[in-house]
């Protein structure tokens, strides 16, 4: 297990260094020139000569990418020139490892940059993800147990409601009357664990949170209760059932346990994808996420920031996918590698 | 439209009698119209006893075992009759109490035993729930008898193979697997749906007699369910003959299998290959298909594919359902037949076809 585990990281680890050279390549081979972008409004040749060679623009793109992987394992200076760190230190930036490159548009590193949006899409992430798993289950698991009757449709067909609204929508709608309108809870905004405590936290994520979560949660719904209702038929079940185990048993240990596998993977790769932000929730509710960051710097033209907040984003979806695979073997005995 | 045999709906009266089956009947409304899966049963079973129910496909075997532990969805099926077992009527019992009676007084094996157990829990997980659940032990108790159990089916090294997961056991130790899980609670009764169909011939036979020597054992009585008749001539007392939800012969095994009444069991016995049995032999099939329970052949339901419709006068087999009722072979042995002379034809017609031998014999 440890062994497929370590095989598993490493070539994950392939593979994102793939996706680095793709994303490098796309964004840097495009028509837009970063120098002349980083250059800024009052550009004139020598200084868009002299940002290009800060930023190491002047190079090939290959070099320039394989300045970018050290600068993510041993951090890099802008500009990287040993004579001028002897006579103007001042004039250098230092980009800590991980450097994930500098921005020039925004004059901070790239690692800064997601440093500080991390953190608030991971909570939100985290915090729908929590809804939407609590909720999929449990209504999946009710329209299961009452298939075909109202309740059944009602809960079906309102969560697909809630995923055809777009999230803009939802979103805005919960701002308008819930937080503005009724007052039940107050205005969303963004506050860490330690600045303001697990409560005010959870409160300022309570409405993005459950906008996210309401969308997400119509797939889990349908899932659970497709799984529920499929393990209904299995020879196992009639076994449970013969051995004479109460219906609660029956449902959470035999049934629900095989409908744990199909969800797992869903919610594995709904929750990397999550944590690259949410775009359009982020918006709605003024959080400086990652997906915030991502539409301001494609906006900018900030090509160090977009490739930084891609890679990661492939980052995450790797890693859960790992995880997903390593969860099988822990929910599926069959799975476990002998 | 349909009349039974014995309507008796009393309680059975001798005390060794652990099951009586009456008048039962399992319907399935569909949006086709009823299924009459089980229409009119009845049966009885001794401690200690077994009793065989063969039939083809359909023909309601395993239906009418799950009606007696109440595995039918109630919201799907309707369930009628009488199933006294220990003296209550289990279909008088609320779900609550007849939960308290599966697996403890009646219990189950099925047929295929990788489906049947939970892929995701070790097969000790899986014994020992059914012992947790009638009786107020802790685990390491439950664990104990789980590993008594396995070591009493015959698994080498029950101690270790009880944490095993059940792919990691064959298809002959996951029988056997699910036979402790039955027997774990000594059960009065013991239901075995087509125990060994899944399973090689070699360990069909291991399971069998493995299945014999716990019923000594633990003195529980038996219904194996098969279409094999091999397998009820090795351990049936009694055997049930089923057609389209109805018993259509019944009585002692050995009386059944030599002096079968009814041409659907002569169909049943000139179908079964004969390995130690003359080469002269012929394996007749019965033509045709079981009837649609949704829509069956008015009269005796098997007329459509008797060849011997026509040895009765008039049109009795079309239009009239003949009763469950004692042949020339005296009490004991009933069946479901309007053929007068039944006795004759088979061992002037059949029995020279399907087994030459023998016939020479008598």
């Amino acid at each position: 297990m440890f062994a497929y585990i370590i095989r598993r990281l490493v070539s994950g680890v392939v593979l994102l260094l793939v996706m680095s050279l793709v994303t490098f390549l796309l964004f840097f081979a495009s028509a837009v020139d970063p120098a002349r972008v980083s250059c800024g409004k009052n550009c004139s040749p020598a200084l868009q000569k002299q940002t290009a060679k800060a930023l190491g623009y002047d190079k090939p793109v290959v070099l320039q990418w394989t300045d970018f992987l050290v600068g993510i394992v041993k951090g890099r200076d802008y500009p990287d020139d040993p004579a001028l760190k002897k006579t103007a230190p001042a004039t250098i930036a230092h980009c800590p490892a991980p450097c994930l490159g500098y921005s020039k548009v925004q004059n901070e590193t790239v690692t800064t940059l997601v440093k500080d949006a991390l953190p608030i899409s991971l909570s939100l992430a985290l915090v729908a993800f929590i809804m939407w798993m609590l909720g999929g289950t449990v209504f999946g698991v009710a329209a299961a147990l009452r298939q075909g009757t109202i309740v059944d449709r009602g809960i079906v067909g309102t969560s697909l409601v809630f995923f055809a609204f777009p999230t803009f929508f939802t979103g805005l709608f919960l701002y308008k009357f819930v937080a503005i309108k009724w007052e039940i809870v107050p205005i969303p905004a963004y506050s860490s664990i330690a600045d303001g405590g697990v409560f005010t936290w959870l409160n300022g994520l309570f409405l993005p949170g459950l906008t996210l979560a309401l969308f997400y949660m119509a797939g889990y719904i349908r899932m659970t209760r497709a799984f529920v209702l499929e393990s209904f038929g299995e020879d196992y079940l009639r076994t449970a059932k013969a051995k004479g185990l109460a219906p609660r048993k029956v449902l959470v240990k035999h049934s629900m346990r095989a409908a744990l596998t199909p969800l797992v993977t869903m919610a594995g790769i709904d929750l990397a994808g999550l944590m690259g932000g949410a775009i359009i929730t982020e918006s709605v509710f003024n959080y400086n996420g990652l997906g915030k960051l991502a539409v301001l710097s494609t906006q900018r033209l900030d090509l160090p920031t977009t490739v930084g907040i891609v890679l990661m984003l492939a980052a995450f979806v790797i890693l859960a996918n790992i995880v997903v695979d390593v969860l099988y073997a822990f929910i599926d005995p069959r799975v476990r590698v002998g | 439209m349909t009349t039974t045999a014995s309507a008796a709906s009393s309680p059975p009266t001798s005390s060794s009698t652990v099951l009586s089956v009456r008048d039962l009947r399992v319907h399935f409304p569909t949006s086709d119209g009823v299924v009459k899966a089980v229409d009119g049963l009845d049966f009885d079973i001794a401690r200690g006893k077994t009793l065989g129910i063969v039939g083809e496909s359909g023909s309601g075997k395993s239906v009418s075992s799950s009606a007696i532990l109440a595995l039918h969805n109630p919201k799907r099926s309707k369930v009628s009759g009488q199933i006294w077992l220990n003296g209550t009527d289990l279909l008088t019992l609320g779900e609550e109490e007849m939960r308290k009676r599966r697996g403890r007084e009646v219990a189950m094996i099925f047929q295929d035993p990788l489906s049947a157990m939970h892929p995701y829990y070790t097969v000790g997980n899986q014994i020992m729930e059914a012992y947790l659940v009638h009786n107020a032990v802790d685990k390491k108790t439950a664990r104990a008898r789980a590993v008594e159990m396995l070591d009493r089916v015959g698994i080498p090294q029950p101690d270790r193979r009880v944490d095993d997961y059940p792919h990691q056991f064959s298809g002959g130790m996951r029988q056997r697997a699910m036979i402790a899980m039955g027997l774990i609670n000594d059960p009065g009764l013991l239901i075995a749906d087509e125990p060994t169909t899944a399973l090689d011939v070699t360990v069909q036979a291991q399971i069998l007699d493995l299945l014999q020597d716990l019923q000594r054992e633990f003195d529980s009585a038996v219904i194996i369910i098969t279409h094999d008749l091999g397998v009820v001539a090795e351990m049936a007392d009694d055997v049930l003959v089923m057609y389209a939800g109805r018993g259509v012969e019944y009585g002692p095994c050995r009386e059944i299998l030599t002096h079968p009444e009814m041409p659907y069991t002569w169909g049943l016995l000139s179908s079964v290959p004969d390995v130690k049995g003359d080469t002269d032999a012929r394996l007749i099939p019965i033509p045709g298909n079981p009837p649609s329970l949704l829509d069956p052949p008015p009269g005796c339901p098997f007329n459509p594919r008797c060849v011997h419709r026509d040895k009765v006068p008039g049109d009795l087999c079309r239009t009239q359902l003949p009763l469950l009722v004692e042949g020339n072979r005296g009490p004991g042995h009933t069946k479901r037949c309007h053929l007068a002379n039944p006795e004759q034809i088979y061992e002037t017609e059949v029995l020279p076809v399907i087994a030459p031998s023998l016939a020479e014999e008598r």
